[in-house]
């Protein structure tokens, strides 16, 4: 087999492409290596810490010891009551704009409505919940007033994944249903959430990774620097009661307790951002798995 | 079950009882489950209608709180273009947010400075030159970096960049405006790199076939070719990037340094208007002046996000139309 030789002008050319692939390649490695870096690092830290017991066990001594409990028992709590809340609104709101909404205005402006409710600052959904839940509901500072703060904040997470399983059903598969005499909400019960429910458990596993993260939003509508509660009690906060959240618990330990072991706000960070990671690796893999499952 | 199997045709009971005589009593046309599924449908209808109430609903509860300030004491232009924010001063209360306001600007624009190039670059890497496995994994990778949380990244500021800052620059206080703009910048990136992504993914093959076809190199493809076309996805993802950067809140207030000055270099600490709200609603009796104009700059921070988040919308809008 005969080959021609390089010319000056191909050999230019593949350096040329090969220069611009490490380029790109290294600003993108640039951005992978600080979530790789920093994960190993916190854990580093943390290790010493990190232990069942460090879980279930109060702070103590002024938050310079112990360990997470009512901390993490108070994220639960949150986490669980703004997913309960959001989920049905969400899911029912994407339901309507990808099954009943016609596109007009009025469907733009709710898209719009949606987009900008993601875009709205943390502090600025604190502020709202303070201002509506808070104080005009008369709610007061409680886990309800802080889950309603969280469940309006991550809506569009909900509505955006939801939209999005929904929009992958094919419309043939609903027309073949409507042609059998079904009506919509038929239709979309028996057909459309049947096959996009992989999806929209994705979008709520993604509000659940999100809620439990957000520090702002419940730092003044319900989350409280300490509060001790009776350990390995799981109902020990009333939806009414003041809790602790783990987010806020980082943010006090890191900027207002002085003399805590170094290793105490890095074993937290490790809890939380862990906690965080693996809620979404969780919904990765769900989207990975459903998407080599798919059929049509 | 063999009877049911052979039984073809209805008995004469069966077919009386199905076919109708007469007109419909309403009740029969409509029962219990339609009127359930009409219930159902107006439900669905109200969920969909929620984001443009909550929208709304957040506009006027952080309003009705700062209005007594925004209409009353509180001189406009004194506030915006005045940089001593006294709020809790004994003697001479005085509130102009003019620092924070250049807080907030500095941060998010050197953050913007870092950010662009490197998330639009990742988003080409990604979108150009990978395929299969390794483009998979950087896009999870890249979900996943945004899936931190604010305080999570505070934290990281607080302890690991504040130390490398001040070996790096010899800085006296490694908490300033370069730190908390490498946070944001990392924060911001990866909604750029998937909506950069989504918009070299509209370019048309077509396009890059024919560039290839003139003989062009792969720089003179992205540069000539691919940034024109998908020049509106890109200013769209850069501008929803400023919005997260501006809103952003822990992070910044604890990375910052939160001390109220006019930056002069990179290396000086500052204060924002989100960390200014974070740090003092707590300390502010509700009702009270101070209070009220934490609020009033609620208002401004939704308005500047508002029209950031519009803005990347219509521009996002004027892609699909074309």
């Amino acid at each position: 087999m005969t080959t021609f030789a390089e010319t000056p002008f191909v050999r230019a050319r593949k350096r040329n492409e090969l220069f611009a692939k490490l380029v790109f390649g290294a600003m993108a490695a640039l951005l992978v290596t600080p979530l790789l870096s920093i994960v190993a690092y916190l854990v580093i830290q943390g290790a010493p810490l990190l232990s069942l017991d460090f879980l279930v066990s109060n702070p103590s001594n002024g938050m310079r010891a112990g360990g997470i409990w009512s901390a993490l028992l108070g994220t639960i709590y949150l986490v669980t009551l703004s997913l309960l809340i959001a989920a049905p609104i969400g899911v029912l709101a994407a339901v309507y704009l990808n099954e009943y909404a016609e596109d007009n205005w009025f469907t733009r402006v709710i898209n719009l409505a949606v987009v900008n409710l993601a875009g709205v600052p943390s502090i600025v959904h604190a502020l709202f919940g303070l201002g509506a839940f808070v104080l005009a509901a008369g709610i007061g500072r409680s886990v309800l007033a802080a889950s309603l703060t969280l469940s309006i904040m991550t809506l569009p997470v909900i509505i955006a994944s939801t939209k999005e399983a929904l929009s992958s059903v094919p419309r043939a598969f609903r027309e073949a249903c409507w042609n059998v005499g079904a009506t919509r909400w038929q239709t979309i019960r028996g057909i459309v959430l049947p096959n996009s429910v992989s999806g929209i458990l994705t979008g709520v596993i993604l509000q659940v990774s999100r809620s439990a993260g957000e520090t702002a939003p419940v730092m003044f509508t319900g989350a409280i620097f300490f509060r001790p509660i009776p350990e390995g009690d799981p109902f020990a906060y009333s939806i009414f009661d003041q809790c602790m959240a783990l987010s806020m618990h980082l943010f006090s330990v890191t900027t207002q307790v002085n003399g805590a072991p170094p290793a105490l706000p890095y074993a937290t960070a490790v809890v939380l951002l862990g906690t965080v990671l693996a809620v979404n690796a969780t919904a990765i893999g769900l989207r990975v798995y459903l998407r080599s499952r798919k059929k049509w | 079950m063999e009877e049911d199997a052979i039984k073809v045709s209805p008995t004469s009971t069966e077919l009386a009882e199905a076919t109708p005589s007469g007109p419909e009593p309403p009740w029969r046309r409509r029962p219990l489950e339609a009127y359930a599924e009409l219930a159902l449908e107006w439900l669905i209808r109200l969920c969909g209608v929620s984001a443009i109430l909550f929208v709304f609903g957040i506009f006027f509860f952080v309003f009705r709180e700062g209005a007594g300030m925004l209409f009353g004491k509180l001189d406009l232009l004194r506030f915006l273009f005045t940089k001593e924010w006294y709020p809790t001063s004994l003697s001479n209360v005085r509130y102009g947010v003019l620092a924070l306001i250049i807080g907030t600007g500095s941060v998010t624009v050197l953050a913007m400075a870092i950010a662009v190039p490197f998330g639009l670059g990742a988003a080409i890497f990604v979108s150009e030159f990978c395929s299969g496995r390794v483009k998979e994994t950087l896009k999870i990778v890249i979900e996943l970096l945004a899936a931190i949380p604010s305080v999570v990244w505070g934290f990281i500021g607080i302890s690991v960049m504040n130390p490398l800052i001040q070996e790096l620059f010899d800085a006296s206080i490694g908490l300033n405006v370069l730190n908390g703009a490498l946070l944001l910048a990392l924060m911001s990136v990866p909604i750029m790199v998937s909506i950069g992504e989504d918009a070299l993914k509209a370019v048309p093959d077509s396009h890059r076939e024919a560039a290839l076809a003139l003989g062009s190199t792969r720089w003179q493809t992205i540069y000539r070719v691919l940034l024109p076309s998908a020049k509106n996805g890109l200013l769209a993802a850069v501008l929803l990037g400023v919005g997260r950067a501006v809103g952003e809140t822990m992070a910044v207030l604890m990375a910052t340094g939160h001390s109220l000055n006019i930056p002069r270099s990179v290396l000086d600490p500052v204060r924002t208007l989100t960390a200014t709200i974070a740090a003092e609603l707590g300390e502010a009796s509700v009702g009270s002046d101070h209070y009220q104009v934490l609020f009033v700059i609620g208002i401004l921070l939704f308005t500047i996000t508002f029209f950031v988040n519009l803005a990347a919308d219509l521009v996002v809008k004027g892609i699909k139309k074309q």
